[in-house]
C-alpha cells in the first residue's frame, strides 16, 4: 500500500478516527504522518473537529437563504475584519470575535448543528464577564420581588427593592 | 534560571512520571481552552502588527501575573526548528502551534505542567497536562493561570455564546478535555473497534493510531469531549471522566481474561518485546511504540518487573524523531536516526538494569 498523500513512499502509518460514529481512515508514510502531524498522538483532535465542520457545508446549504435563480447578491463584510461569509464556509474559520455578531442570523444554525445548543451555561471571566454576573443576579433578586409582593411581604420586598437597586447603580458606573 | 536547554532537554516533563491515578490505562489528562482578545482579528487573518500587539499584550499578562510570572517564554521566531519539534513530541504545543513562527510563542511552566500558546488558530490557547486520570485538577489549574490572564486582557465574551473562538467548533466553553489511554488488551483480544466505536455516540470523540493492518502499533487513544457549547466545564468533565473509567473497566477485564486463558503467549509476547527493544540494532519510531506498548503491558499486569513505567513513558517521548535527533545533537537520516535510536532504548534498559 502506498502513502495517501505522496503517493511515493509505503504507507506504514494507518490512522482511524471516529467521530460522531462516522470512521475516516488514512494511510501515510511515517514522513507524511510527522509532517501533518498524525504521529504526535497527542495532538489537539482539531483536525478532526474541523473536518466535522466542514462536512456541515454540503452544496445545498451553501445555498441556503438564496432564491433560486439569483447569481450574485452582494455580501455583507465583517465591519472590524472584512472576511464575508463565504470565507467562513470555505475555511471553516471566523476572521474575529465580532464575526459573532455580525453574521449571528447565519452563523446560529451552524453553530446549533455542532453543539446541539446556541446558549452558553459554563465559566463566566470575572471581569469582562462582572456585568453579566450582576444582571443574573439583579434577575434572580427580581424574581424574589414578585414572589414577596405575591406574599404582600412588603417589608421583604422593600428590602429586596433597595438590593436591586444598589446593583442597578453597580451596573450603570461600568464603563 | 531554567535555561532553554534544560526545558527542552530534560526529558522528564511531569506527566511522564506515571504516578497519577489510573496511569496502568490512563497515561495523561489535558485540557486546553481557548481564548482571544475582543475585536481583534484572529491569528490566521491578523496583520502583523495585530499580531506583535497580541503576543505583547499576552506575554504582559504573563509576566504581569503573580501566577504565571515565572513561566518560561519561548519565542517560536527565536528557536531551531528541530527544538520546535520536540516541544511537539513532549506535547507542550500542539503541531499546529509550530507552523508558523513569526510573533509565535509558548509559556511554559516549571514543571511542564501548563504551557500557555500564544497566536496558535485562536490568540491564547491556556493548556494543562497531567499523569494519569486528574481531569479536575488539570482544569483547575487552567481556569486559574485563565482567571489570571483575564484579570489583565479584555476577552472576547459573549453572554449568549460564551467564550468566542476562531472556530465555531470550540465556541461556549473553548474548552477541550481530553485523557490519553493505552488500550493494549482490548486490542489484543479484538475488541477495540467495538469499543471506542460505542463510546464515540456519547459525546466523546475518538482518535488513534494504528500500526500495520489491523495490528495496532503503540495502541494509544486520545478521547475527548465533542462539544464545547450548552454544557457546563464541571459536566463536560464528569461526562469524560465517566467514560474513561468506562473504557478503563473494559481494558482492565481483557487484561485479566489475557492473564487468565492466555498467560503463555502474553508472557511470549512481552518479554520479545523486550528482548527486541534490549538488543536490536535499528528501531524505527513506529517498532519502538510497538514494543513499548507490549512491555508497558506487561509491566501493569505483573509479568515483568525489571523495567518501569515511567521509562517507558520516557522513552515513549525520546524515541520520536525529533528527540532522537536533538539527543544526538543535529539532524540524521533515517538509518542513523534509527541506529541512534535502537542504541539509546539498549542504553536506557541496561541503564535501569544496573539500577542507575
Ligand atoms: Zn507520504
Ligand atoms: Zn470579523
Amino acid at each position: 500500500m502506498t502513502c495517501d498523500r505522496c503517493k511515493k513512499r509505503p504507507a506504514t502509518v494507518h490512522v482511524t478516527k471516529i467521530i460522531n460514529g462516522q470512521k475516516t481512515e488514512m494511510h501515510l508514510c511515517e514522513e507524511c504522518a510527522r509532517q501533518t502531524g498524525q504521529l504526535e498522538f497527542f495532538s489537539v483532535p482539531q483536525f478532526s473537529f474541523h473536518n466535522v465542520l466542514q462536512g456541515l457545508f454540503d452544496p445545498e446549504s451553501a445555498t441556503v437563504g438564496l432564491p433560486s435563480g439569483t447569481i450574485s447578491t452582494p455580501t455583507r463584510k465583517c465591519r472590524t475584519c472584512g472576511i464575508d461569509f463565504s470565507d467562513f464556509r470555505r475555511t471553516g474559520f471566523l476572521g474575529c470575535s465580532n464575526c459573532y455578531s455580525e453574521f449571528q442570523g447565519r452563523l446560529e444554525p451552524v453553530i446549533r448543528r455542532i453543539h446541539g445548543s446556541t446558549r452558553h451555561v459554563g465559566k463566566v471571566p470575572a471581569r469582562t464577564g462582572g456585568a453579566l454576573k450582576v444582571r443574573k443576579e439583579i434577575e434572580d433578586l427580581r424574581r424574589q420581588l414578585e414572589a414577596a409582593i405575591a406574599r404582600e411581604e412588603y417589608e421583604k420586598a422593600a428590602q429586596l427593592r433597595d438590593k436591586i437597586k444598589a446593583l442597578q447603580g453597580k451596573l450603570d458606573d461600568r464603563p | 534560571m531554567m535555561t532553554l536547554r534544560d526545558i527542552i532537554e530534560r526529558t522528564l516533563s511531569d506527566w511522564m512520571k506515571g504516578t497519577g491515578p489510573q496511569s496502568d490505562v490512563v497515561l495523561s489528562s489535558r485540557i486546553r481552552v481557548a481564548r482571544n482578545l475582543s475585536g481583534v482579528p484572529f491569528p490566521h487573518v491578523a496583520s502583523d502588527r495585530d499580531l506583535k500587539k497580541v503576543l505583547d499584550d499576552v506575554l504582559q499578562a504573563v509576566r504581569g501575573s503573580r501566577d504565571t510570572q515565572d513561566f518560561e517564554i519561548l519565542l517560536l521566531s527565536d528557536i531551531p526548528v528541530l527544538d520546535r519539534q520536540v516541544l511537539v513530541e513532549k506535547h507542550l504545543v500542539s503541531p499546529q502551534h509550530i507552523t508558523e513562527t513569526k510573533h509565535r510563542a509558548v509559556a511554559l511552566s516549571r514543571d511542564e505542567t501548563v504551557s500557555i500558546m500564544v497566536n496558535e488558530e485562536d490568540h491564547i490557547r491556556i493548556q494543562t497536562l497531567f499523569s494519569g486520570l486528574q481531569l479536575e485538577e488539570a482544569w483547575q489549574r487552567a481556569s486559574k493561570v485563565d482567571d489570571a490572564l483575564e484579570a489583565r486582557l479584555d476577552y472576547a465574551f459573549d453572554e449568549t455564546i460564551g467564550y468566542l473562538t476562531a472556530c465555531p467548533t470550540n465556541v461556549g466553553t473553548g474548552m477541550r478535555a481530553s485523557v490519553m489511554v493505552h488500550l493494549p488488551a482490548l486490542a489484543a483480544t479484538g475488541q477495540v473497534g467495538r469499543v471506542l466505536a460505542t463510546i464515540s455516540h456519547v459525546g466523546v470523540a475518538v482518535r488513534g493510531l494504528y500500526g500495520e493492518g489491523t495490528e495496532s502499533s503503540g495502541n494509544i487513544y486520545q478521547l475527548s469531549n465533542q462539544v464545547t457549547l450548552g454544557r457546563s466545564e464541571e459536566d463536560i468533565i464528569e461526562n469524560l471522566k465517566g467514560i474513561t473509567r468506562q473504557v478503563i473497566e473494559q481494558e482492565n477485564s481483557a487484561r485479566n481474561f489475557l492473564l487468565r486463558e492466555r498467560r503463555k503467549s502474553l508472557e511470549d509476547r512481552v518479554w520479545r518485546a523486550y528482548g527486541i527493544l534490549a538488543n536490536a540494532r535499528l528501531m524505527t519510531s513506529e517498532e519502538a511504540l510497538k514494543l513499548i506498548s507490549d512491555v508497558k503491558l506487561g509491566v501493569d499486569t505483573g509479568i515483568i518487573t525489571v523495567v518501569g513505567t515511567r521509562m517507558l513513558n520516557e522513552l515513549m517521548v525520546l524515541t520520536r524523531p525529533a528527540y532522537v535527533q536533538k539527543l544526538m545533537g543535529g539532524e540524521l537520516d533515517p538509518e542513523e536516526r534509527d541506529t541512534q535510536r535502537a542504541a539509546l532504548i539498549r542504553d536506557r534498559i541496561k541503564s535501569v538494569k544496573e539500577g542507575k
